[in-house]
């Protein structure tokens, strides 16, 4: 299988008078379709490794591909249309955009490509919607849903335009453990679905065995890669 | 739609309170824009009028020795045929005075055709007593030279001229023009009854022109436009801006600091709407950043804030525009004179208040550019981090 993401020799040093380095020369890659988790203490730089990947951040130095084109060297509207056509994420804290609803925060990445929505893409969102069992509240705002719903909306929004990778940053760091649960399930589900490549976040190991790969960052550095 | 004008309008739905505070800002900016400007225009305006509202806008007369104007029938049809001009009057005057209780009244003789005069002048419903002269030799006097002259509509008077003549006039009329000095002087009789005491058929002292309400500020230029009538050098052509130098420039020096006022009042618009809107952009700093991880283009992300002004100054200047036509209407209509005038006749003029729109439209467009930037540069990354 090709490689989705490839990272070389990352390096990311943060402030110019004092120098603080988060990573060390990473080298990693990822398989399409694979469904890896990037484990570590808080601390560690697993989420500045992971905004690199999201594009968000810049490495000090190395290079980054992203479905075989190089990132770290694209202006900021290449960058975004990447992130629009190619990245979902999901973020710890949700993210929704309170002034819209569920359903209108799932089309969100679409409109911002295309302005308006095409028949299919409603029917898209809906479908999603319904597979993470959101049908009942999808226009509700995203104020007006409890946290799991919330980041329920959020995966759905990270699939939408169809991306290649899903990142995901502590996608269940503050729900409860049922819910958690369902999250996965729905994410795995989807990783075999819709053949998207997930890498996750998490500082719980628990979560960590149920992925096929666990990628351990230790100060900085890469300090175990488990694939089974 | 534009997404960016989209997620604009749910910004600005999503704080109703906020949205409706800066359109009022900018509302009561423009209120008080078109209202002092319609108050100024309006005083401009009949300051004018009364000054030259019942005077000759632009007078042609002749330099010769005899000062006088012959052959005017086509001076008359060439500035009939200008534009602007409207009312056009051909006038004799002579000198002339009347002996009474061994004084002497000197007198300013003039003869007019009462139809076209009329319409300058207003004089016939300024009549106290008495019509219009009609037939040859009748005269209308001013209420000042009535009360020397002791005379009533009816009684004669005996006019002395220059050349020694003398000649009965019947008393038709007494006006008052509302100035002292020509109820005093003035002596309006028929055309020909001047030119055949005088002696002069056929010939005249002076055109005198009043030109449209309108143009009135630009008499310079129509009385430059009858330049062609003088090309023999013999006739001199004056408006009445030559004479009122001294109130054109006051009234410049009014529309000047009405200017400035408006523009203050514009700066202050501004600058409200900038910093109103450059602490939404923090407000709204997790969505920016949120949706630049989604894959906004930093030009997308500014123009949401751009159309916010854009959208804020369309409404604040509607909502202004209304209000500052109800200040100016009910300023018309309960400060009133004894007599129910208004005061100040404000003028209110489409054209005025569509260009304070305007002007409204694009300063809170102007004023969005700074937090359109602002939001164009940030990181969606500070956001992220700092959740």
């Amino acid at each position: 299988m090709d490689k989705i993401l490839e990272l070389k020799n990352i390096n990311k040093i943060y402030g110019t008078t004092v120098k603080t380095q988060v990573l060390f020369d990473i080298n990693l890659s990822f398989k399409e379709q694979s469904f890896s988790s990037i484990i570590g203490q808080s601390g560690s730089g697993k989420s500045t490794l992971l905004n690199i990947i999201g594009t968000l951040d810049k490495p000090t130095s190395g290079e980054v591909y992203i479905a075989g084109k190089r990132t770290d060297g694209m202006t900021n509207n290449q960058l975004a249309a990447l992130r629009n056509e190619t990245i979902g994420f999901i973020f710890q804290f949700h993210y929704l955009l309170p002034e819209f609803t569920a359903f209108e925060n799932v089309l969100m990445p679409y409109l911002i490509k295309f302005g308006r929505p095409s028949r299919e893409i409603v029917a898209r969102a809906n479908e999603l919607l319904d597979l993470i069992g959101l049908e009942k509240v999808k226009n509700n705002l995203s104020v007006n849903m409890s946290g799991g719903q919330q980041q329920r909306t959020a995966i759905a929004r990270s699939l939408i335009m169809n991306p290649k990778l899903v990142l995901a940053d502590e996608p269940t760091g503050n729900l409860d453990s049922e819910t958690t649960e369902i999250i996965y399930d729905t994410l795995k589900d989807i990783n075999k679905r819709f053949k998207t490549t997930f890498i996750v976040i998490t500082h719980d190991r628990k979560i960590a065995e149920k992925t096929d790969r666990i990628v351990e960052i230790k100060d900085g550095r890469i300090n175990l890669d488990l694939t089974r | 739609m534009d997404i960016s004008l989209k997620i604009a309008i749910r910004f600005l739905k999503s704080s109703k309170g906020q949205t409706l505070i800066i359109a009022l800002g900018i509302a009561i900016g423009v209120s008080v824009q078109v209202f002092i400007g319609s108050l100024i225009q309006g005083l401009q305006k009949s300051l004018i009028d009364t000054t030259v509202g019942n005077s000759s806008h632009i007078t042609i007369l002749s330099t010769t020795d005899d000062k006088l104007i012959k052959d005017y029938d086509w001076i008359l049809s060439y500035a009939d045929s200008k534009e602007g001009i409207t009312k056009i009057s051909p006038v004799l005057d002579q000198p002339g005075f009347i002996n009474h209780d061994k004084k002497s009244e000197s007198i300013l003789i003039r003869g007019v055709l009462f139809e076209e005069a009329d319409k300058i002048y207003d004089i016939k419903s300024r009549l106290v007593e008495g019509a219009l002269p009609k037939k040859d030799f009748e005269v209308a006097i001013g209420t000042e030279l009535q009360k020397e002259l002791d005379v009533k509509a009816g009684d004669k008077i005996v006019v002395t001229i220059p050349s020694g003549l003398r000649q009965e006039f019947r008393v038709s009329g007494v006006f008052d023009l509302k100035v002292q000095s020509i109820n005093k002087n003035w002596f309006l009789t028929t055309l020909d009854s001047a030119q055949s005491l005088f002696g002069k058929d056929g010939k005249i002292t002076s055109i005198e022109m009043q030109i449209d309400g309108s143009q009135v500020l630009i008499a310079d230029e129509i009385s430059r436009s009858l330049n062609g009538l003088n090309a023999k050098g013999d006739l001199k052509i004056t408006n009445w801006k030559e004479q009122n130098e001294q109130l054109l420039s006051g009234l410049n020096g009014q529309s000047v600091s009405s200017y400035m006022i408006q523009v203050f009042v514009i700066i202050s618009v501004v600058l409200g709407i900038a910093s109103v809107l450059a602490i939404s952009v923090m407000q709204k700093s997790k969505q920016i950043g949120i949706l630049k991880a989604m894959g906004i283009k930093n030009s997308q992300a500014s123009r949401i804030f751009f159309y916010q002004g854009l959208i804020l100054g369309v409404l604040g200047g509607l909502m202004g525009i209304v209000l500052g036509f109800a200040l100016a209407y009910s300023f018309t209509v309960f400060a009133r004179n004894a007599d129910g005038t208004p005061i100040v006749a404000l003028s209110i003029d489409p054209a005025f208040f569509a260009l304070s729109f305007v002007i409204a439209v694009a300063a809170s467009s102007l004023a969005a550019l700074i937090p359109a930037r602002k939001s164009s540069r940030l990181d969606p990354i500070e956001v992220i981090k700092n959740g």
